[in-house]
């Protein structure tokens, strides 16, 4: 079993879920981060005071997967995220130790 | 606080048993507004000898002026009283251009400051506050009374009077429970609270609640109403024409000195106490801290401006005085002009347009044009206004970066400056066209553009006065105080948000309130 994480742009959100639902993924998590790469941010004026601003709004997916499902996953995810320009996310896989269902108690790949 | 109270208790005491036979009040207001009243009303108005003639050769005409009393009087209080309920309507809008301004951590506390301002500074100028003020003013011809306030305290000195703070309306018991004395109270109370929540906004997400609760009695009782009964209540500055022919002594329409600048420099004293904002200062300089809620502000700013018509043109205490159109033309061009001014400064300067700044700059054309708006025409309303957005932008930028002061909402620039440019404005600009009689002295109001440099001069002397006078006792004040009781929350209060520690609610308990910042 592996947890894909995934940092999109906030307007992606809707085309990445579409190709997501494509591949029959269906559950997942979504959480408002704030977040930076390689670009340092850029400058924003307030009462004439500059503001350095390398935190920006992302949205991070968590989908925990079973092995057959990790490739399609990760190509819906970028189908539907990538616009080729900087800014665009990243997507992390971890292993993932243990899952259950909290309402059966079930454990394992098929409580995924 | 506890002492000046019961002092001020035992003047009443001595004050109400010394009643004295001479003005007549009503409560019921039934018997204010009579013929007399008609006398004087129009140029071509009957004089009191008219009136006597008829009551032997026109009885009806004589009953008619009785009516026609009556009305003109009722015209002047209603206007009057709903100028003064649109007053009261800019606590609501001072209360959210604030918060908007402000972080979301601390919007309750910012709140409830401005939400119980209003009520401590009513209850304190009820104790005391309006005597102080008012109670030498001797009423108002064109409310038809109010002459039980005819108690002044004054010096005697050169052999001219200088008239302090007045001594009748405590608690408005005695002979001051009267019809007139009631509208001139609410009338009063709504500005002096405009001064009183002005601080709360320089002061804001740092200060404690129950140091602030001990500031809006202090304001609202005695800094207030003394400066106010110098300008309006018949002292000191008010009779530098009458004793020493400096035009119509210290003038101000509405209270660019009296309310706005007393509310700036308080501001300004207060947040020098106070200190800064952990985290606004990094090594001396200055880091923005943008307002949690833009559309809050603006439209805080718009409530504002609409209730400034109550401010200015309510400030002739007549619906009859027709004079009142062209005060809120001028009251809306010069807050325009200075919008428009402030934008096109900071998009010059900055780069892009700043809607804060051109809020504050709405605000600082309005405080600016409060003093001078019965008497300039709409050429220089929109000079005063352009000149004011301006110096509102460059205000912000001294106390921020050469004083640092920490202003969260820019309350010292927009009211402490801008008001001093409005007295200063009125010195310029009055063009003769209106305000005869004020004062005492009988030829309209002209400033130095237009031939009376003894005016500028009363206008600067009462602007000085203000500044020396406002800073010094607020600026004590807080100092004791904050041996007191402390004025400042604890620093992991602060970081934390003050909404919990400081009155038990949280402003927006549902959400997530995000830090990215300090």
């Amino acid at each position: 079993m592996k947890m894909i994480v995934a940092y999109i742009k906030p307007n992606k959100l809707d085309d990445v879920k579409k190709e997501l639902y494509a591949v029959q993924v269906f559950k997942m998590s979504v959480i408002n981060a704030l977040g930076c790469g390689r670009q340092q941010g850029h400058t924003e004026m307030y009462r004439g005071l500059a503001r350095e601003v390398n935190l920006l709004m992302k949205t991070r997916l968590e989908i925990a997967v079973n092995e057959d499902f990790v490739k399609p996953t990760i190509m819906a995810i970028i189908k539907g995220a990538q616009t080729g320009n900087i800014g665009d996310g990243k997507i992390f896989v971890t292993e993932l130790a243990d899952c259950v269902r909290i309402s059966t108690g079930e454990t394992g790949g098929e409580a995924i | 606080m506890g002492i000046v109270t019961f002092l001020m208790m035992i003047v009443t005491m001595c004050v109400v048993g010394l009643a004295d036979s001479g003005p007549k009040s009503d409560p019921s207001g039934a018997s204010i507004g009579v013929a007399a009243d008609v006398v004087g009303a129009t140029e071509n108005a009957p004089t009191a000898d008219d009136l006597k003639l008829a009551e032997k050769t026109e009885p009806v005409a004589v009953k008619l002026a009785d009516v026609v009393g009556h009305n003109r009087v009722a015209i002047n209080m209603v206007w009057m009283l709903i100028c003064g309920f649109l007053v009261m309507f800019m606590q609501a809008g001072f209360a959210m251009a604030e918060t908007g301004f402000t972080r979301a951590k601390n919007a309750g506390h910012t709140m409830a400051m401005n939400f119980m301002v209003y009520v401590i500074g009513m209850l304190g100028f009820w104790v005391c506050g309006f005597a102080l003020q008012m109670g030498g003013s001797g009423g108002a011809a064109s409310l038809g009374g109010g002459g039980a306030l005819n108690g002044e305290f004054a010096l005697h000195l050169f052999g001219k009077d200088f008239g302090l703070f007045g001594t009748k309306g405590f608690f408005l018991s005695g002979m001051t429970y009267d019809a007139v004395i009631f509208g001139i109270f609410l009338f009063q109370m709504v500005f002096m609270d405009t001064t009183a929540t002005i601080p709360t906004g320089s002061m804001a997400e740092r200060w404690t609640f129950k140091s602030f609760i001990i500031y809006g009695f202090f304001i609202s009782a005695i800094v207030y109403p003394l400066y106010a009964n110098w300008v309006w209540g018949g002292g000191w500055l008010s009779a530098l024409g009458r004793n020493f022919g400096l035009g119509h002594g210290h003038i101000d329409f509405a209270g660019s000195s009296v309310v706005h600048m007393t509310g700036g420099v308080a501001a300004l004293a207060g947040a020098m106490v106070l200190g800064p904002r952990i985290g606004k200062f990094t090594n001396g300089k200055p880091n923005p801290m943008p307002g949690h809620h833009i559309p809050m502000a603006i439209v805080g700013c718009f409530i504002l401006a609409f209730g400034w018509f109550g401010f200015n043109a309510g400030s002739s205490l007549a619906g009859g005085d027709l004079r009142i159109a062209v005060i809120a033309v001028n009251t809306m061009l010069a807050g325009g002009a200075a919008a428009f001014s402030s934008l096109l400064y900071m998009w010059m300067r900055y780069g892009k347009p700043d809607i804060s700044m051109s809020a504050n700059g709405l605000l600082a054309g309005l405080v600016a044009i409060t003093a001078p708006c019965a008497f300039v025409n709409s050429v220089s309303a929109v000079i005063i206004g352009l000149i004011a957005g301006i110096l509102v932008c460059l205000s912000v930028s001294f106390f921020e970066r050469v004083m640092k002061v920490d202003d969260p909402v820019g309350a010292i620039s927009v009211h402490g400056v801008n008001g001093a440019w409005g007295v200063l404005a009125l010195g310029l600009f009055a063009d003769g066209t209106y305000g005869g009689g004020l004062n005492g002295i009988a030829a309209p109001v002209r400033g130095l553009f237009y031939g009376d440099a003894s005016q500028f001069a009363a206008q600067c002397i009462g602007m000085l006065v203000n500044i020396v006078f406002v800073f010094i006792i607020m600026y004590v004040f807080f100092k004791v105080l904050n041996k007191i009781t402390p004025l400042r929350v604890p620093a992991e209060q602060e970081i934390q948000g003050l909404d919990q520690f400081e009155v038990s609610v949280s402003a927006y308990p549902d959400f997530p309130v995000r830090v990215t910042y300090m």
